[in-house]
């Protein structure tokens, strides 16, 4: 794949429908936009083609973003993204199928098919903005909301526990599991680079600012200083080796968290299946 | 996974000339007024302060000559509404 390494400011305005209003639905500083920016960098410096591109995502403000890309696109129903995207990938494996999804999208309602998504590793990518919240509907608590936290539906604060993304992802299989934040935006995409890469499942958890809800019920304040507590909250998984539980709490560990090339991927095992039957043979 | 470009780790020169020598004639950047929202994003992270708001809360290249085209706002623009005129 030719890697272009320079950055460049203009590449996202070639990927954006043609025929959508613009500026997007978000609210002004949503971090879903910051994020779109990097994924459309990461997919052009590793010069795929538009149609060998397939984004799907279920419901939510995050899972708008394939409605404003110019690849392949599926804009599902809500909490079922991976089960579209696993079918689309059955039919065209060799397409590069990436998946965009919320919180709650993901983990809540989408939570079975995202473990299963894992377990079977398929060549998937997954990035899933964390931003603690429902915010399409409103600001309720999702599976990520910290215990403590307010939101609509925790008014007392949360009393529940939160899941970890990344944790989750890599117990239930998942060969390439990574964080980044929007603050750390050229990570992030370099991060997303590599997972689009990956052959597996391949899970990039972004944290990133719901400023209009969590922000708010949280007071955390706006865009800028929510984005700048990611940077001050964030710790390198290098680092965090070094701290003690006590120390990380409230910190969010970022990089690649953990990655197995060796890992059987679902597609090619079916494949296998396939050939020996096709050749006549027994499966074993 | 190479260490992450910390984008706060950025110098944050003085704000004056640079080997870029842009000017108010010769602006750094281009800005599309219709897309952007106002977030206050690019003029906050910005680690030469080159923008001020305008009465709407939008950025103005006010100081030009601080940019050392570092890349921080437009890749923290959520609306796409900043493009390098210098690749
Ligand atoms: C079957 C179904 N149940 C509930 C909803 C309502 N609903 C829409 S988006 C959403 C949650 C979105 O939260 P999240 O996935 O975290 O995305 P965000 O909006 O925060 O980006 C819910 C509950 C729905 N659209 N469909
Ligand atoms: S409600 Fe939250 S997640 Fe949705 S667009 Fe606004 S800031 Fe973004
Ligand atoms: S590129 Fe943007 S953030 Fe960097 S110095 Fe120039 S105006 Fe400031
Ligand atoms: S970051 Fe973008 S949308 Fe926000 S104020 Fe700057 S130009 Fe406008």
């Amino acid at each position: 794949m030719p890697v272009v390494e320079k950055q460049r400011s203009d590449v996202i305005l070639q990927y954006l429908r043609p025929k959508k209003k613009f500026p997007s639905v978000w609210c002004p500083g949503c971090g879903n936009g910051i994020v779109m920016g990097a994924l459309i960098r990461a997919i052009d410096k590793l010069g795929y083609k538009r149609d060998e591109v397939c984004c799907v995502s279920g419901i939510g403000c995050t899972s708008r973003m394939p409605v404003y890309l110019d690849f392949n696109s599926l804009h599902t129903a809500h909490g079922r993204a991976l089960a579209f995207a696993t079918g689309v990938k059955f039919a065209q494996p060799n397409m590069k199928v990436i998946v965009i999804t919320g919180d709650g999208d993901a983990l809540a309602i989408g939570g079975n098919h995202f473990i299963h998504a894992c377990r079977r590793n398929i060549d998937i990518t997954t990035i899933l903005i964390n931003n603690f919240i429902y915010g399409m509907t409103g600001g309720q608590g999702s599976p990520t909301t910290p215990a403590g936290a307010f939101s609509t539906t925790t008014p007392y604060g949360n009393v529940e526990k939160q899941f970890d993304p990344c944790g989750l992802a890599q117990a239930a299989g998942a060969s390439f599991v990574g964080r980044s934040t929007v603050f750390h935006t050229p990570q992030m995409e370099k991060m997303i680079m590599a997972a689009l890469e990956h052959k597996g499942f391949s899970l990039v958890e972004v944290i990133a600012n719901c400023h209009t809800y969590y922000g708010r019920l949280n007071k955390q304040g706006d865009p800028v200083a929510m984005v700048n507590s990611f940077k001050e909250n964030a710790v390198m998984l290098g680092k965090a080796q070094t701290m003690t539980p006590d120390q990380l709490k409230g910190k969010y560990v970022i990089g690649t968290l953990h990655e197995n090339k060796e890992a059987t991927e679902f597609c090619d095992e079916y494949q296998k299946v396939v050939d020996v039957r096709m050749a006549g043979g027994k499966a074993r | 996974m190479t260490a992450p470009t910390d984008a706060g780790e950025a110098e944050a020169k003085p704000a004056g000339k640079n080997k870029h020598n842009f000017s108010k004639d010769n602006l750094p950047l281009e800005i599309n007024m219709g897309w952007c929202k106002a977030c206050n994003l690019c003029i906050a992270l910005c680690p030469t302060q080159v923008f001020e708001p305008d009465r709407d809360g939008k950025p103005i290249q006010a100081r030009p000559e601080a940019c050392t085209l570092c890349t921080i706002c437009w890749v923290h623009c959520p609306d796409f509404a900043i493009v390098s005129k210098h690749k």
